[in-house]
This record gives structure tokens, C-alpha cells and sequence, in this order.
């Protein structure tokens, strides 16, 4: 049931932050939360946040394990899930036909290279113990140059109805296909977790490799597991992003979104040290970045001036979160609360005494 | 300090307590684990903030808001885990974080610290890198540190649980020395014999609340031991220890032969009987952790056959002792036993939780049920089992650990230094779980630092020195005498 508490605790931040942000856009329009069906598809701001933030959204859930385990972070993910969809669409292309079964065959060869490419990076990180941020250095540096090579010097088009349909909506179903593909891989993530001890391997690892393996627990295996785990979440969130973008530019594809995503994994309240960690407040932060990129947009903010804005914005939100401000915080609660108590029982003694 | 209450969310660590120290005496603060001297030495050094309560120096009430305002106020601390620098030269170490400007006069350092390390005697250059002393050596230095910052109250907490006898020594010379001076010394301590020699008053605590403050010379150590534990001690004499017997079979539980590792042991031959509590003893270094070590694969393993029951077996990793029934309670409770922010729960079902396998998780119902068990019946003691396990006591996170193993149901359980560190009540309990264990077919191997404890816990000693095993002692050997002699190389050698 603490546990419980901790948890609410470590997403009240961002939630409250997402309110806030709400607020803002009510006071600009009353409109915010209409939405207008469009072709049989549901149009508006809200499921342009959840259609916008999908490949953030499956970055920052590995992004969350990856940091768990090893107490790092990938900065290769933007990178890495370039490669990937360059794969996808290579493959994709070179088949005879463009059908459902051979998009998801391309696909599969995709997640297969991005469990190649985390397991390339973990094993950097688990078994030579390089920096997960310097080992990642060398597939950020090297990727979108792989990725050119992959599309042959080109930026292929993918011209055809079927991954159009991925990208935007499937005639018929009410919903973005991309806002489909998140949910239905969140749910797959969360059926694993509780499928699996992979949390608690993974905060073990995390905390303390040394007693994790004094308890039979491999950390090698452990910190690799989630870096192929992240390379089939940069698969997944590469595949959408190139559906949606209809051609795959090497250079511009997912451009700076493993900073989005590291972000969003401290916004949900996660230890970047490593050990505990909530794939949900990730997912909250990563909508949280989404909404407020679209909040600077629609208070007409100079497109030039947005990242200052956004800087300062999470500046805030990282000094208000902070444990500094959190303990200042509890101290001024305990006090409130101890004057109230000596007001009503005038007792020498603490304010939980009746605790004990 | 009069009267000082503190409290943590669920749990009243201190209620009206009272300490007062005068100038010039070393006065000894005892109580069991979660008994409160932690807290009540975090409040004295500003780390806390009382919630009620005065706190006086030289008869002026003052409220420490900082750690650096306590200092301030001459009030210095040296703890258990030593907070130095160990790639920093002692000189450095003994001024770093007390400077007021940018740039250091590397000279006149060294020859302070030469000067202050003089006259209190420590044996320690300047330029010499702070590791390269020994633990001891390194914990005089962090007290030079604290006189030289004008210190009038020095708190040393627990400073010679990780010394042999000979620093023990040096160090009480130290103290004795500042005594002399006017300093206050106020020493927590689990050892009561250290207690008796340095100490001129005792205070006692007991569940957060003040017991008595005693002459030390007016206080006998059997009373003392009854007023922290509030019961009178008659448990250990109660204590029967268990002979092996025949029904017990031949064939031992564990077997090694020429058993070597990483870590540097010399292969060593080794057995036990099924429901046999045996102990390796020996000075720190002598390569007795090392040992068990090696049995359970926790250092790489390096040479050497094992048997299990007879049968053949090959332990590469812990995993694999784990899943033939060893269990292992690491000497290094910190650093290989907990896992400091998982709860309590995680922790006692951890190895439980990984022999059942990676893809069959328990529900939050059964994990639930397993850890209350184990809190209740070793009675641990944590606001609940979803508390981190790092907010608990010394000896209740060695109780989570023990619980973790006994979840398990080994058939063999390495213990190593159970008793390091936690009170005289819980270590009473540790060493009565240890036999019943042996009553009901487990095989024990015990260490602890204290002789009389193995000697009252095992049927049999392995007496190690310089990474070999040197002797085996049994049945009427067993006593501190014959021990000690083997331990210290018996009268034949040198």
C-alpha cells in the first residue's frame, strides 16, 4: 500500500503538470477537447497529443528499463530506430507485392535488427562496462550514416495505400492507426512486466549488480535483456514514424527525440541513477513533452523561440521536483501538521504519537 | 539535551530522551538495534532536526539546523563507515572542504598534519595515500580531522567494529589522550567488554525511550545487558549446542576437495554432515570469508571438485549453489547482501523469487504472505513490508537477509558474520535460530569475529591463518584458550 502511495506520489508531478498545461489551452479556446470526425476518423487536439507523442511514448518505455538496469542512457535511440525503419523499408520495397503479410515481414526483420542493435549496445554496457552514454556515442555518431547506406544513397518513398493506412487511419476504424499501435504495445509491455520478474531483476541490477548476482541473479543477461528490448521499441517507434512520414529521410528521421525521450523518463519521476523505476510516469512524461510542444504552438509562440520556452518550462519542473524542493516540501507539511496537532492535544510530544 | 522526541512517518524513534556529557569523559551510549542511539546521535549532529526537546552546550540552548552548524558549535563525528578519501594523501584528506580560498599552500599543510598527527601520536605520514593505512590508522585520521576543526564534543559511532584487538588498543590510547584534553567523547559501541575499559558512564536506551544513565564502575556488565534487552539474561546459558549423531548418515551434505578460488585461498579440503554447524575462524585476512566464498562460487572459482550429497556436482556461479540448496548471508551486509531501496518484501523473497524462475512471478498476495511470515516469526522490525530496506536497523536488515535465505529451505546455509554489528538481544536470537536449524537437518557454517559465539554455536572449528586452514578443532578443544593459541599460531611456531 506504500508502495501504492510512492507510486501516486512519483506520477502526481507530471499529472499535475499535464493539467496545468490542459488548463493553459482552455483559457486560449474553449475548444480544446472538441472533437470532430473527419472521414470517419476522429480529428482534434487530444488525439493529435496521443497520435504526435507515439514514437516518444515506446522510446521512453525502453528508455525506462534501459536506465533501471544499467543507470544509463541510450542516446542511439533516434538513431537506432533510423536504421531500422531503413531496414523496414529496404525490405519492404524489395518484395514483390505490398501486402499486410509483407509489411509484416519487413517489420519483423526490423525489430530483429534492433534487437541486433541493443544487443550491440548492451553488450558495450554489461559486459565491457563501457558508460551506456559513451557507448551509445558510437551508434548515435555512426547510425544515420548506416541508415543512408541501408536506403542506397536515396530517401525511398513508400507510395502505397497500405502503410499510408499505418500511418493515418485504416478506413473504418474510428482511431489513428499509430494511436492504436502505442496502446497495443503498452498493453504487450505491462502483460510482460507481470508476466515476468524483469522488474525486479532489473531494479536489483540496478541498485546493487554485486548482491543481484549473490542472489543468482545474472547482470550481464539482465542489462543486455533490456537493451534488446529497447532495440525492439526503437523497431516499433521507427516503423511508425516512417508510416506516418510516407519516406524515409535518413537524415531529418526522429532528429533529437532520444533527448525527448531521456526527458520524459526523469519527468516520470524515475531515478536516472538506476534501480526503481515507473513505465508509467515515463509514458505521462513523454505525453507531458507532447502536449506542451503543442501548447507553445498554439499560444503562437515564434517557432524559432519554442525550445527557450520549452527549456524554461522544464526547468521548473525539474527544480520543483527536485528532492531538495520535495524534502522542503514534507518539512512544511510535518510542520502545518504538528501545529495542528499541539493546537488539539497540546502534548510535549511529536506529531505521530498517537502512531506508534 | 533534555527531553528530545523525533519521529519518522509510521514510527516514534525517540520519546523524552536525555543524554548529558561532560568535559572530559568518554561516556557510553548503548542500546540495542532500533533502540535509538543512531537517531539520538543524528539529532546531536544536526543531521536531524529535534521535533521537541532543548539541547544545551556550556549551558546555552542551541538548535543545530545543519550538520555544518553543529560543527560549528565543536560538535564532531566519526562513523562507523569511514567518509574520507582513500586516493587522497592523508594530509589532504585531514584539510579538504576547509579552505577558504581558491588556492592551497601545499607546504604549510603538510607540516600541520605532520604536527597534529605527532602529537596524538598516530603513526601515519602526510604524503602517504590515505588507503594505503590501515582501517584503523584511517579512523584516527578522521578523528585528527575533527580535533583539529576545535571539535569539544567528539561522537564516535561503532569505531572499532571493523578493528582487530591491537587497533582497538591504539585507538582507546588516542582517546584517552584527548580526554585528557577536555574533550567529550560520547562512543556507541556493541563490544561491552570496550564498553567497560574506556567508558566512566553509561546511558542506556531501549526502544526510543531513556532507560538510565550509570557510573560505568556501578553498573555490572550482566545488568547492563538485562537493561537494554529489558529482560534479564538467562538465554544464552539456556542454549544447548547440537552434536552431530549417527542418524545423520556418513555421507556428507557438502563435500570439496582442493577447493581454491579468484580470491586467493590455497586449495583447502572441506566437509559437512547433514544437520552440523561448523565455523571457520581465524583473524581478519586470514582468508576465512574467502573460503566460504569459494563454496558458494561468489569469487570465481579456480580449482577444486565438489560434491553434494554425494553426488558430483559443479557450482560456477551462485545460481547454481542456490538451486542445490546452499544458501550464503554475505559478510558485507551493505555491499553484497541488501538491495537498499527495494522494500522489505523484494528482499526476503528475492532468492525465492529467482529459484522459481524468471517467467513465473509471484502475485503481490503471495510475496505479501511469504514476507509477513518472516517478519513476524523473526520479529523484524519495519513499518511495513513495503518500507525500503534501507530505512530499517542494522540488525533488522540482517534479519530481512536471514528471512530470505530461510524462505528458501536450504539444506545448507553459509552464515558469514550474522552477528557483525547488531545487538546482544539479536544476536542471541541468530545464534538460537542457528541450532534450531541444525535440530531440524540443516547444515550450518558459522563465522563470527567473537570467539565464545562459535564456541557456543559449532561442533566444530576450521582454524585458518595466512589463506590456509591450519587446524580442526573439536569436543573438548573447543574452548577460548585452545582456539586463540591455534588462531595465534600455537607455541611450536615461532
Amino acid at each position: 500500500m506504500k508502495r501504492k502511495r510512492t507510486h501516486g506520489f512519483q506520477v502526481l508531478l507530471p499529472l499535475s503538470v499535464l493539467a496545468i498545461l490542459i488548463l493553459i489551452n482552455l483559457v486560449k479556446g474553449a475548444d480544446y477537447f472538441s472533437v470532430s470526425l473527419i472521414n470517419g476518423a476522429l480529428y482534434g487536439n487530444i488525439p493529435n497529443i496521443l497520435f504526435g507523442a507515439s514514437e516518444l511514448v515506446i522510446l521512453s518505455i525502453g528508455m525506462t528499463l534501459v536506465t533501471s538496469s544499467s543507470g544509463g542512457q541510450d542516446i542511439s535511440v533516434g538513431v537506432a530506430a533510423t536504421i531500422t525503419s531503413s531496414v523496414f523499408v529496404r525490405v519492404l520495397l524489395g518484395s514483390s507485392a505490398i501486402t499486410w503479410t509483407a509489411i509484416l515481414a519487413a517489420f519483423i526483420v526490423s525489430c530483429a535488427v534492433g534487437i541486433v542493435i541493443g544487443a550491440f549496445n548492451g553488450s558495450l554496457v554489461a559486459i565491457f562496462n563501457v558508460q551506456p552514454m559513451v557507448a551509445t556515442l558510437i551508434l548515435f555518431t555512426a547510425g544515420r550514416s548506416i541508415a543512408f547506406l541501408v536506403d542506397g544513397r536515396l530517401s525511398p518513398i513508400l507510395a502505397n495505400d497500405l502503410t499510408s493506412q499505418i500511418g493515418s487511419v485504416i478506413p473504418g476504424v474510428p482511431i489513428q492507426t499509430p494511436i492504436i499501435l502505442t496502446a497495443a504495445f503498452i498493453a504487450v509491455v505491462a502483460a510482460f512486466l507481470k508476466a515476468t520478474n524483469l522488474r525486479l531483476y532489473s531494479e536489483a541490477v540496478g541498485i546493487n549488480p554485486k548482491a543481484a548476482r549473490l542472489n543468482g541473479i545474472d547482470p550481464v543477461r539482465i542489462k543486455l535483456l533490456t537493451y534488446m528490448i529497447l532495440g525492439v521499441c526503437t523497431a516499433v517507434a521507427g516503423f511508425i514514424a516512417v508510416t506516418k512520414a510516407g519516406r524515409h529521410d535518413s537524415v531529418n528521421l526522429l532528429k533529437f527525440c532520444e533527448m525527448d525521450a531521456i526527458l520524459a523518463v526523469a519527468i516520470g519521476g524515475n531515478p536516472l541513477g538506476g534501480g526503481r523505476f515507473s513505465v508509467s510516469g515515463s509514458i505521462i512524461g513523454a505525453y507531458t513533452i507532447e502536449v506542451l510542444n503543442r501548447t507553445l504552438l498554439r499560444l503562437e509562440v515564434d517557432p524559432e523561440t519554442i525550445k527557450a520556452f520549452k527549456a524554461a518550462f522544464i526547468l521548473v519542473l525539474m527544480v520543483v521536483s527536485s528532492p531538495v524542493v520535495r524534502a522542503y516540501a514534507a518539512k512544511g507539511v510535518a510542520k502545518i501538521r504538528a501545529r495542528l496537532d499541539a493546537s488539539s492535544a497540546r502534548d510535549s510530544c511529536g506529531p505521530e504519537q498517537e502512531e506508534a | 539535551m533534555r527531553g528530545i522526541c523525533k519521529s519518522f512517518p509510521g514510527v516514534r524513534a525517540l520519546r523524552d530522551v536525555g543524554f548529558t556529557l561532560r568535559a572530559g569523559e568518554v561516556h557510553a551510549l548503548m542500546g540495542e538495534n532500533g533502540a535509538g542511539k543512531s537517531t539520538l546521535i543524528k539529532v546531536m549532529t544536526g543531521v536531524y532536526e529535534k521535533d521537541s526537546g532543548r539541547i544545551e552546550i556550556d549551558g546555552q540552548a542551541i538548535h543545530f539546523k545543519s550538520p555544518q552548524d553543529a560543527q560549528a558549535f565543536g560538535v564532531g563525528t566519526v562513523y562507523q563507515e569511514i567518509t574520507l578519501c582513500p586516493n587522497l594523501s592523508v594530509a589532504e584528506n585531514m584539510f579538504i572542504g576547509r579552505g577558504r580560498y581558491a588556492f592551497v599552500d601545499w607546504k604549510r599543510m603538510r607540516e600541520k598534519a605532520a604536527r597534529l598527527l605527532d602529537s596524538l601520536g598516530i603513526p601515519a605520514r602526510p604524503t602517504q595515500q590515505l588507503s594505503s593505512c590501515s582501517l584503523a590508522i584511517q579512523q584516527m585520521i578522521a578523528i585528527a580531522r575533527a580535533i583539529d576543526m576545535d571539535c569539544k564534543i567528539l561522537i564516535l559511532d561503532e569505531p572499532t567494529s571493523s578493528l582487530d584487538e591491537d587497533e582497538v588498543r591504539k585507538l582507546f590510547s588516542l582517546m584517552r589522550e584527548l580526554k585528557s584534553r577536555g574533550v567529550g567523547i560520547v562512543f556507541v559501541t556493541h563490544f561491552l567488554d570496550q564498553v567497560y575499559e574506556i567508558s566512566d558512564r553509561i546511558t542506556v536506551l531501549r526502544n526510543g525511550e531513556f532507560i538510565g544513565e550509570y557510573e560505568a564502575a556501578e553498573l555490572p556488565q550482566f545488568e547492563l545487558v538485562s537493561k537494554m534487552m529489558g529482560k534479564a539474561l538467562d538465554d544464552v546459558s539456556s542454549m544447548r549446542k547440537r552434536e552431530p549423531s549417527a542418524a545423520d548418515g556418513e555421507t556428507p551434505v557438502f563435500e570439496a576437495t582442493g577447493l581454491s578460488s579468484a580470491a586467493g585461498v590455497r586449495p583447502f579440503d572441506f566437509a559437512i554432515r547433514k544437520g552440523e554447524v561448523n565455523g571457520f575462524t581465524g583473524l581478519l585476512g586470514s582468508g576465512r570469508s574467502e573460503s566460504v566464498r569459494a563454496i558458494y562460487a561468489a569469487d570465481k572459482v579456480t580449482g577444486g571438485r565438489v560434491r553434494f550429497k554425494g553426488k558430483e556436482a559443479s557450482i560456477g556461479d551462485p545460481i547454481h549453489a542456490m538451486r542445490l540448496g546452499i544458501g550464503y548471508l554475505p559478510e558485507d551486509r551493505k555491499g553484497d547482501g541488501i538491495i537498499a531501496d527495494l522494500s522489505v518484501r523484494d528482499n526476503i523473497i528475492l532468492a525465492l523469487q529467482v529459484l522459481n524462475g524468471f517467467w513465473k512471478p509471484f502475485s503481490r498476495k503471495q510475496a505479501e504472505a511469504f514476507a509477513d511470515e518472516y517478519i513476524r516469526s523473526l520479529n523484524i522490525k519495519t513499518a511495513s513490508s513495503a518500507t525500503p530496506i534501507k530505512s530499517l536497523s542494522g540488525g533488522n536488515q540482517q534479519k530481512a537477509i536471514l528471512a530470505r535465505w530461510l524462505l528458501t529451505h536450504p539444506e545448507y546455509l553459509i552464515l558469514d558474520e550474522p552477528t557483525r554489528g547488531i545487538d546482544v538481544g539479536t544476536k542471541v536470537e541468530i545464534q538460537k535460530l542457528v541450532l534450531k536449524l541444525a535440530e531440524e537437518g540443516v547444515s550450518v557454517t558459522f563465522i563470527s569475529s567473537e570467539i565464545d559465539e562459535m564456541i557456543r554455536t559449532c561442533s566444530r572449528l576450521i582454524v585458518m591463518r595466512d589463506r590456509s586452514i591450519v587446524g580442526e578443532l573439536t569436543g573438548d578443544d573447543l574452548t577460548e584458550n585452545v582456539v586463540m593459541r591455534v588462531i595465534a599460531g600455537g607455541s611450536e611456531s615461532i
